[in-house]
């Protein structure tokens, strides 16, 4: 990057999605980065236009046109300015992409809960989809497993295996079956499939010789599980962002043209969305979860200790994969959220009418309560599986002494623990377009089930993988823009984690707010309250839970926390945790309606 | 005047159709520039390279990895056959040895020395492309395979199952609006594409399957009983390779819906005519729709004005005037012409804003619904 750090002042961003490019301005004023103009112009990635630079040079130049300032060339590339005090062009311009299906791997390891997994957290990390994993116990027979892996088509492989030092012939025997196998690249016959290797140091030379021939690209990185109680994803990671660069884009039409008008490294978008939060969490101390949840797939992002973690739930979306969405939750599942009568034979037709059409928006309140509600689904699935996947490293020989005797802390247990969950940012259509905010801020606490305090968040315009990438050259910037223009708070979840019962006392609460007023009351099992607290107020809430009930300082012990004001105020979430649901249809609709009434959701 | 674009499903009475006919890797193209083929006709052939059969040899003979190229009978580039000693073991002082035998015809791969394993590659497996439609062949790609064009009558269908196909138009149905019972169907539609009106009913596709039919064209169906037929929930739209030895094609969506009008009686005048059919749908990443290609006489390009359809999804212009089709509840299949563009987004019933326009219904009423729920019926 030529330009110095502290000459940034106008940053020029874009992240090329599938379908949209989303181009937004970030300017100093006053000392302060703020986002100030965004646009969008179609992703011109696909034939007839087949150059992602066209709609880049589009969505910019609309942002030339909102803006003022000339931002476009004649040429249509990106203009840079020589001084900040020069009026027109930027001085740096970033962008990330998903163009074209995004990062698409296959991944290996030896064992499937341990080099495997930790191979799969490694390219998912990176901001892949990850089309399969292959491990010797997979369960599935040899030729079942190249039967699979000639039928992918990935942007590359990541094989990991064996711990340094340790046997080579089960990672070896990996790639022998992988090798000849000869996965079909996406990008055509003539493109050099990216192998990377992390395992076993020692099986390196015979890695060599297996993947030599014509056709493969193999490069080699430090084992990303050197010893099985270590796991050293670095090295995997930033390799694979190289070969995204270098194979990945290069191949994808317009990329070069890309690559040489950025002044950073594109990233995945997903990666960049990762890095944004994991910044954010080591800025502030805190642990985060973020969602995406997108047409075909979602993404869950969390930091939990510091440590970071990534999954995609590929076929649970809100249109291409809302029928898979249906089928894997059950329709009466899906229903339980619904407080109107709804056809069910209508309803299947009408899903796999959205799935066929998937650009169709809901016109009615009905078919928006539903679509709601068959997304309080997709992530609670989406959420299930990134909690069984975010875990603590698998396979580690413990060394327990008197003291840990009666501790139930073991391997392979989930990182993500809701009672210490402190912001959960939400992002994607279904949530960021809803047309309330309590709608939103209603779909994460069904779907997420916070405990004890929790923020709510959305992201204003999807600007996070924008940030992501920014942090990457000027991080100040990032988080400024961040907390000021990205996320839009909603308000707090307040919850209380134990079995509450209809009509028996759960909590007693009591609001002290910053401009002298206050209130109180008491809450029972099934209840739900709204507290509005407005944008900029600040209130202090203490809540007492009855015994048996934690709100994190343990079981009938009170917790005091001051809260900030939001769009939706404060909610107290008497309904238990993990949230009972009647199994009786006609309990289910009177429970949702319920909720819709206490939290505002539909009102006429 | 106010214009917009919104995505479409062709129904052209005649348009110059041109299908790709492309082999998965490089081969034989079977035909020349100039040739005139029919569905049948072989475009091009190769042979794709042969299953790997991995065998743990080293394992089966209790022997170290290392020692394996020593114990090998057959050697890297032979061939085997299924049952056929491969290598054998040292055996103490010579005697009590052991044979792995190869559990695959085909030819040895590879012996690693590491992990005690042998990769037998199996025979290659002859792959062939077929001309789909009957027409021309109009460009050889070489070692690749051909595009062929025709003059055709096209229907986009919005989804389907079951893979390409053809056969002669039977129409089962009179009216676009009638429901496809298993009684419209009969035995002389053997080997036909046959056209309904509505909805294709679980008992007609069965029949239709019964009575050997190609394809069942209709305009709708049930998601219960595509689940029935197909034996599963489908999750996500990538279809084409249903074995259900037919292909079922519905032209407006799932439910009770009849078929347009348009569409019905453009099939309706190719009654006898032998259609092309491919039910293969693809909603994500490279759109792909299901098709019906009935091939006309004349010249390649005879009369198809403009228009030359090489597949995928097409979009046009939104203006007053134009005919769309609505494609969400609560006008879902409705079809009217557009009557207003409003700049301005407007507030819907569902409290979210989006831009809107106007569409006056066959009825008469005049109805207010989101630019995105609406699609052209396109010529």
């Amino acid at each position: 990057m030529a330009t110095p750090i502290e000459s940034i002042r106008r940053v020029v961003a874009t992240d090329c999605g599938s379908t949209t490019t989303k181009a937004i301005l970030i300017e100093n004023q006053g000392g302060v980065f703020r986002q100030t103009f965004r646009a969008e112009a179609p992703t011109t990635v696909e034939s007839p236009f087949a150059d992602v630079t066209i709609g880049v040079t589009n969505s910019v130049t609309e942002l030339q046109e909102l803006s003022g300032y000339r931002l476009i060339n004649d040429d249509g590339t990106i203009i840079r300015r020589s001084s900040p005090d020069e009026k027109d062009g930027c001085d740096v311009y970033i962008s990330t992409s998903s163009a074209g299906g995004g990062l698409q791997m296959m991944v290996a390891g030896v064992v499937r809960e341990m080099t495997a997994e930790s191979a799969k957290r490694a390219a998912l990390g990176a901001g892949a989809i990850v089309m399969d994993t292959i491990a010797s116990n997979d369960r599935r027979k040899p030729h079942e497993q190249i039967q699979r892996i000639r039928e992918l088509r990935p942007d590359m492989v990541l094989i990991s295996g064996g711990t340094d030092g340790g046997d080579r012939k089960k990672v070896v025997e990996i790639a022998e079956l992988i090798a000849p196998a000869r996965p079909r690249p996406r990008f055509g016959s003539e493109y050099q499939l990216p192998v990377i290797f992390a395992g076993n140091r020692e099986a390196q030379p015979r890695i060599r010789e297996v993947f030599g021939g014509p056709g493969f690209d193999l490069s080699i990185v430090d084992n990303l599980r050197p010893t099985l109680e270590r796991e050293n994803l670095g090295p995997a990671r930033e390799r694979i962002h190289d070969v995204f660069l270098e194979h990945v884009m290069a191949h994808a039409p317009g990329y070069d043209k890309l690559i040489a008008w950025t002044d950073a490294p594109i990233m995945p978008t997903p990666g960049a969305v990762g890095d944004i939060l994991q910044t954010i969490a080591k800025r502030r101390g805190i642990n985060v979860v973020g969602v995406d949840i997108g047409g075909a797939t979602t993404d869950v992002f969390s930091v939990f200790g510091g440590i970071f973690n990534r999954t995609v739930s590929a076929n649970l979306g809100m249109s291409y994969s809302i029928s898979n969405v249906c089928a894997e939750a059950g329709m009466a599942n899906v229903l339980r959220w619904v407080h109107l009568d709804m056809d069910e034979r209508e309803l299947r037709n009408r899903v796999k009418n959205k799935m066929i059409r998937p650009t169709t928006i809901p016109q009615t309140r009905e078919a928006l309560v539903f679509e709601q509600a068959v997304s309080r689904e997709a992530l609670r699935l989406a959420y299930v599986q990134h909690k069984a996947f975010a875990t603590t490293l698998k396979g580690v020989q413990q060394q327990r002494g008197v003291g840990d005797a009666f501790s139930q802390e073991e391997a392979g247990k989930s990182l993500v623990d809701d009672m210490h969950l402190d912001l959960l940012v939400a992002s994607g259509g279904v949530l960021s377009h809803a047309p309330r905010m309590e709608q939103t801020a209603a779909m994460l606490i069904d779907a997420f089930e916070p405990c004890g305090f929790t923020e709510l968040a959305k992201d204003s315009i999807f600007m996070m993988p924008h940030l992501g990438v920014l942090a990457s050259v000027h991080p100040r910037a990032a988080m400024e823009v961040f907390e000021r223009d990205c996320l839009v708070p909603l308000g707090w979840c307040v919850a209380p984690r134990g079995e509450a019962k209809p009509g028996k006392p759960v909590l007693k609460w009591s609001m002290r707010r910053s401009s002298g007023s206050s209130e109180s009351g008491t809450m029972s099992g099934g209840e739900l309250k709204l507290i509005r607290l407005a944008d900029g107020e600040r209130a202090t809430v203490e809540v007492q839970p009855e015994r048996g009930f934690d709100m994190g300082a343990g079981p009938g012990k009170p917790v005091t926390r001051e809260v900030r004001g939001a769009s939706v105020g404060v909610i107290i979430d008497a309904r238990g945790r993990p949230l009972p649901l009647p199994a009786d249809p006609a309990a289910m609709r009177r429970a949702a309606l319920a909720e819709v009434t206490a939290l505002e959701l539909y009102p006429n | 005047m106010a214009k917009a674009y919104t995505p479409g499903l062709t129904v052209s009475v005649r348009t110059t159709y041109r299908a790709r006919r492309m082999l998965p890797v490089h081969g034989d193209v079977r035909l020349a520039a100039g040739d005139v083929v029919n569905p049948d006709t072989v475009a091009a052939e190769t042979f794709m390279e042969g299953d790997v059969f991995p065998m743990k040899i080293a394992a089966k003979l209790s022997a170290n990895p290392k020692d394996l190229p020593k114990l090998m009978l057959k050697r890297v580039g032979d061939p085997v056959k299924e049952g056929e000693p491969i290598a054998r073991s040292a055996g103490i002082f010579g005697m009590f040895r052991t044979e792995a035998k190869s559990t695959a015809n085909g030819t040895v791969e590879s012996v690693s020395d590491t992990s005690g394993m042998v990769i037998v590659r199996g025979p290659a497996q002859p792959v062939q492309v077929r001309a789909y439609v009957a027409g021309r062949v109009i460009e050889v790609l070489p070692n690749e395979g051909v595009v062929i064009e025709t003059p055709a009558s096209l229907v986009q269908g919005i989804f389907g199952v079951g893979g390409e196909t053809h056969g002669p138009i039977a129409m089962a149905s009179t009216l676009p609006d009638a429901t496809l019972h298993a009684s419209d169907i009969t035995a002389q539609m053997k080997g036909a594409v046959v056209v309904g009106g509505a909805r294709m009913t679980a008992e007609a596709v069965a029949a239709a399957r019964k009575a050997g039919a190609a394809a069942l064209i209709a305009g709708g169906i049930d998601d219960q009983d595509l689940r029935d037929i197909l034996g599963h929930d489908l999750g996500v739209a990538v279809t084409g390779s249903e074995k259900l030895g037919i292909t079922l094609m519905v032209t407006e969506g799932f439910g009770d819906i009849a078929m347009a009008t348009r569409t019905f009686e453009l099939l309706a005048s190719h009654a006898g005519r032998v259609a092309s059919v491919n039910g293969a749908t693809q909603i994500r990443a490279g759109v792909m729709r299901p098709e019906i290609v009935v091939p006309l006489e004349g010249g390649a390009g005879a009369g198809s004005g403009h228009v030359v359809y090489e597949g995928g999804a097409t979009a046009g212009v939104l203006e007053i005037g134009t005919v769309v089709r609505i494609v969400r509840d609560p006008y879902f299949g409705m079809l009217g012409t557009v009557a207003g563009l409003p700049e301005q987004p407007a507030v819907l019933g569902s409290g979210s804003k989006a831009r809107v326009l106007d569409v006056k219904l066959g009825d008469g009423r005049t109805v207010t619904v989101p630019r995105a729920n609406v699609e052209l019926i396109e010529g």
